[in-house]
């Protein structure tokens, strides 16, 4: 996991001759990226247990929580095997360093409010749900496997998400202006979902990963469905935060780590 | 809570098995949609279901438990209504 000292989110020549000539393999972090995304949002959903607004909602986050928590499973075991240094599941979730995370931002930013959670599981859950769905057509049948699982219950969390931005929105006027809010806060996180680098180019040309710039028409179009029955503003600012992807965090990762990680690193090896 | 402020509703499943949905149960939603994600959630997460109904608790009408005797005690001496009084041939088989 070199690539954290890289100053520039633009690939270079030099990155795809490290992710060719040595390890991390481009599928491993791949693999990493669509695990750590699950893991991460999965941990933000699990913090509203017994905090939801009603307890039909603290059940339905659990819920979803415990998918994304699934689908990072299967993510990272896999990836595990792909890189063969006898790292499961447990290891990459539980024992790397902040920068080796390669999540993107947008799901470790704190849950913030209802609004805020909802308006996020959007925006991730509609893209996600969208690649899944190509990934299904991988050349790699295990993660074709795991996608194909995921996009069932990717598809709830979009329909979940989109129902809860349309009454909020739609709602009160401070419903409305959180959820406006929330919007425009978490609009510059989502371009980081669509971009690709040479992890991603090399995987694309051997059909086992999805360019991400092919469903963006039909995820704008579906989002901007919802966000005009919600009667709320798209964002105009065109500003985009990345850095993620590659290992460079916000502070609010080393935050979420340290409650993840505490059982593993208090107690190394303890189960259940 | 808000929760006060939210219809209830009382929640049907249908399981796999077929026959007719049961009743497994309430919860409050926002609306009717909301009510059938929430009863998703909340009494379908193991695989119970195929089908699910919700309906406003509000539009239930309810026998009154004090008309109990009025309503039901009449049927427990008619015994004739069981069908317990014919002789089943030995070739009908499994009835």
């Amino acid at each position: 996991m070199t690539s954290a000292t890289c100053s520039s989110a633009l690939p270079l020549a030099a990155d795809l001759d490290a992710a060719t000539r040595s390890s991390p393999s481009a599928l491993f972090v791949y693999l990493l990226r669509l695990g750590d995304n699950a893991l991460m949002l999965g941990h933000r959903l699990s913090e509203w247990c017994g905090h939801a607004p009603v307890l039909e909602e603290d059940l339905a986050l659990a819920n979803m929580g415990l998918d994304l928590i699934g689908q990072a499973r299967s993510f990272l075991t896999y990836a595990g095997e792909v890189e063969a240094k006898g790292r499961d599941e447990d290891a990459l979730a539980y024992l790397r360093e902040a920068g080796e995370y390669r999540n993107v931002l947008l799901v470790e930013l704190p849950r913030g409010d209802f609004a805020f959670t909802m308006v996020r599981q959007l925006l991730y859950a509609g893209l996600t749900q969208r690649l899944f769905e190509a990934l299904t057509s991988s050349r790699d049948s295990t993660l074709a496997g795991i996608a194909a699982k995921g996009a069932k219950e990717l598809a709830y969390h979009v329909r979940h998400a989109a129902e809860w931005t349309i009454r909020l929105g739609d709602g009160s006027a401070e419903s409305h202006r959180r959820t406006q809010l929330a919007l425009d806060q978490l609009w510059p996180y989502t371009g980081e979902m669509l971009e690709i680098d040479e992890v991603e180019r090399t995987l694309i040309e051997q059909h086992i990963a999805v360019d991400p710039s092919q469903l963006r028409p039909g995820w704008e179009q579906a989002l901007a469905d919802v966000i005009e029955e919600a009667t709320l503003q798209r964002p105009t600012q065109t500003f985009m935060h990345a850095g993620g992807r590659v290992g460079r965090h916000s502070e609010h990762l080393g935050h979420l780590l340290s409650e993840l990680q505490y059982l593993q690193r208090t107690y190394p090896g303890a189960k259940w | 809570m808000t929760e006060t402020s939210w219809p209830l509703w009382e929640v049907f499943i249908r399981t796999r098995n077929g026959g007719p949905h049961r009743h497994v149960g309430s919860l409050h939603a926002v609306d009717a949609t909301m009510a059938l994600h929430h009863a998703r959630d909340a009494y379908a997460r193991r695989g119970e279901g195929v089908s699910i109904w919700v309906v406003l608790s509000a539009a239930i009408t309810a026998s009154d438990p004090g008309d109990r005797d009025l309503l039901f005690e009449p049927a427990a001496t008619k015994i004739y209504r069981h069908p317990t009084f014919y002789e089943v041939p030995d070739d009908v088989g499994h009835m």
